[in-house]
């Protein structure tokens, strides 16, 4: 019995140990964002600032338009989620339940588009976005990103795994294919959007590279491409880590949220399983 | 079924797919094919790819990255070395780490279990440009790192100022400086065997710890559903026998995961192909283009080098590599789905794959 609990506490002692190296990025950036700049430097490991300094989330707020990025990274991730939230679910209806010809064939070319990498698209979205006249516009920064085949697909599997029957019995009492979709089918795939929306919602947030080729006027910055513009150094000298990491910490915030909000659900493959 | 409820079906069918089949259509078919061509032509990014000034050129852009000799060849083939090395470390890594972590954190009398997951997953929520940045403060000439590294007695390089392959630094230790001669003979791409056999550079070690660390969680979870599905039964059975828990492990867990663990390794594969966003922030390239990637160096190409036709061709040809990969994950996935049962362990997959296919490049 001593050697088992030995054990036990042992593995636990290794699984906090990790769990440390895990979290411990995250408490020396928030640490570090609100010490001075020489203090930064200085204690790199310490979690308790010498002097507290708020001057780097001071200087964010006038100095530095991050409110401008938060504006436009907000505005970017609500409608490109609202978007694929919409039209991936439209577009799955119509590849689960509805029957026209061709189906099978546009079902296989989504899949087939699934496989193109997104940084392999970077010079070809970039060259039809100039051809279309959007660049450096929001247009040009969000359409592009407004379906996802991935999120085509998810819906689609979600939808095959609901009984047709209720929606059977809304058409022969007389409702229309986009009624019976909206008002029935919708609300019973409740669980398939909020994950699209957990995955839209963190995925165009976190989005870098393609507001690199969609757009160059610095009023259209994202957080991500803001803050990135101050790591590549366009803010004079010094490391200003303080400032730096005020700024990813301030990025990361929605996301957390978001990520804490939904965590039981984020989770979830691990917990369902598991009362059976 | 009655007729009548199948009606207008096939109008509405195409009226719902119609926006998602323009979008993809506009911004994901005819870029490519315009890139394409582009490829295949020597368009100097004025004006339209598509106007008279631009002609077509043959496999002239192809030919420079790997067959004739020169610059675009030499940094070609660097990134492919700099990533090779990426690759082959980050994905036995973070698959043995996640698959460490699920099998830790699946124990049924841990306590806290929702704590560790949260934790070690929590870092691939965070942005790539947010992590970097951390890791960047973490790994300074007098950061955090190189502190702890000074308790062990060590002195910790300069990070990400460090262009030395880590293979050469340790074959200093034996006093081999330069290379030996059968190693200084030209190798593919221009470069010579030595500098194939170079190793990661230090700077590089700091990326490919990055990624160990933001995507172990990830790949945590989708273990996480597979011993799921596996169940409790074998692990009672197993104890029945008397088997230890190693034993246990290396002969029945880890052979029925083999599904959940190629898929894993598939992901993986895709995704440190795809290095880009790091790239950009730690200086596009620096130290000594020794973090240079064919992600980054076709963007870096055409944008900033206005070889448009170069930049696209070396785009079109790690498209040709990840290609190559994932039909190999097609093909483990097709066999996961015979039972014609989407669980959740295949939703998971899915997702992650979508997170990974959008960019998020690990």
């Amino acid at each position: 019995m001593t050697k088992l609990r030995a054990s036990a506490i042992a593995s636990y002692l290794m699984l906090v140990i990790l769990a440390l190296i895990y979290i411990y990025p995250f408490l020396l950036s928030l640490a570090g964002s609100v010490k001075t700049d020489a203090d930064a430097t200085n204690n790199p490991l310490s979690l308790l600032p010498q002097t507290w300094s708020f001057a780097a989330y001071e200087r964010l707020f006038t100095q530095v338009p991050l409110p401008l990025w938060a504006m436009n990274s907000m505005i970017v991730a609500v409608i490109v989620t609202l978007g694929r939230v919409f039209l991936d679910s439209l577009a799955g209806y119509a590849l689960s339940r509805l029957q026209f010809r061709g189906r099978n064939a546009v079902f296989a070319g989504l899949i087939a588009v699934m496989a193109v990498p997104n940084v392999v698209l970077l010079i070809p979205r970039f060259l039809m976005i100039k051809e279309l006249g959007i660049y450096n516009t929001y247009a040009g920064m969000i359409i592009p990103l407004l379906v996802d085949a991935a999120g085509i697909f998810i819906m689609k599997q979600f939808f095959e795994s609901i009984p047709v029957s209720i929606e059977e019995a809304a058409r022969i009492d007389g409702a229309g294919i986009f009624r019976t979709f909206w008002r029935i089918v919708l609300p019973m795939a409740r669980p398939a959007l909020v994950t699209l929306f957990i995955l839209s919602f963190q995925g165009s947030w976190n989005e870098f590279a393609h507001f690199i080729i969609s757009r160059q006027s610095t009023d259209l910055n994202t957080l991500t491409t803001g803050v990135a513009s101050l790591f590549s150094g366009q803010l004079g000298s010094g490391n200003q880590f303080p400032l730096k990491l005020a700024a990813a910490v301030l990025m990361t915030v929605p996301v957390a949220v978001l990520f804490f909000i939904f965590q039981r659900k984020i989770m979830s493959t691990t917990e369902g399983a598991e009362k059976g | 079924m009655a007729k009548g409820i199948r009606g207008g079906e096939a109008s509405r069918g195409w009226l719902f797919i119609s926006p998602a089949l323009i979008i993809i259509g506009l911004f994901l078919v005819l870029p490519i094919l315009l890139a394409l061509w582009v490829s295949f032509s020597d368009w100097n990014g004025l004006g339209s790819p598509l106007s008279g000034n631009t002609s077509f050129v043959g496999t002239k852009n192809y030919e420079k990255l790997l067959v004739d000799p020169g610059l675009s060849q030499r940094d070609f083939g660097t990134s492919i070395r700099n990533n090779f090395y990426y690759v082959i470390l980050v994905v036995p890594l973070q698959t043995a780490l996640a698959l460490f972590l699920a099998v830790q954190v699946n124990r049924r009398i841990l306590k806290a279990r929702g704590f560790f997951r949260t934790a070690f997953y929590f870092p691939s929520v965070t942005s790539s440009i947010a992590i970097t940045g951390i890791f960047i403060f973490l790994f300074s000439a007098s950061g955090a790192i190189n502190a702890l590294l000074g308790w062990l007695g060590i002195n910790g390089p300069n990070w990400l100022a460090d262009p030395s392959g880590v293979i050469h630094n340790f074959l200093k230790l034996f006093g081999v400086n330069s290379a030996p001669a059968p190693l200084a003979a030209a190798g593919p791409l221009g470069i010579s065997w030595w500098e194939w056999l170079a190793g990661p550079s230090v700077a590089m070690c700091m990326l490919i710890t990055l990624a160990i660390f933001t995507t172990s969680g990830t790949f945590m979870l989708i273990f996480l559903a597979g011993l799921q599905s596996i169940g409790s039964e074998i692990d009672e059975a197993a104890l029945m026998d008397g088997t230890g828990p190693f034993r246990k492990f290396f002969s029945i867990t880890l052979p029925m995961l083999k599904p959940t663990l190629f898929t894993v390794i598939t992901l993986g594969l895709i995704g440190t192909w795809q290095l880009f966003d790091q790239i950009y922030l730690t200086g596009g390239g620096a130290p000594g283009k020794t973090l240079l990637t064919p992600a980054y160096l076709s963007y870096q190409t055409s944008f900033k080098g206005l070889n448009w036709g170069e930049g696209a061709a070396m785009a079109f040809l790690l498209f040709l590599l990840i290609v190559a990969l994932t039909l190999l994950q097609r093909y483990v996935l097709r066999d996961r789905r015979k039972g014609d049962r989407l669980d959740k362990t295949m939703r998971r997959e899915i997702a992650t794959q979508a997170e990974l296919a959008k960019g998020k490049s690990i």
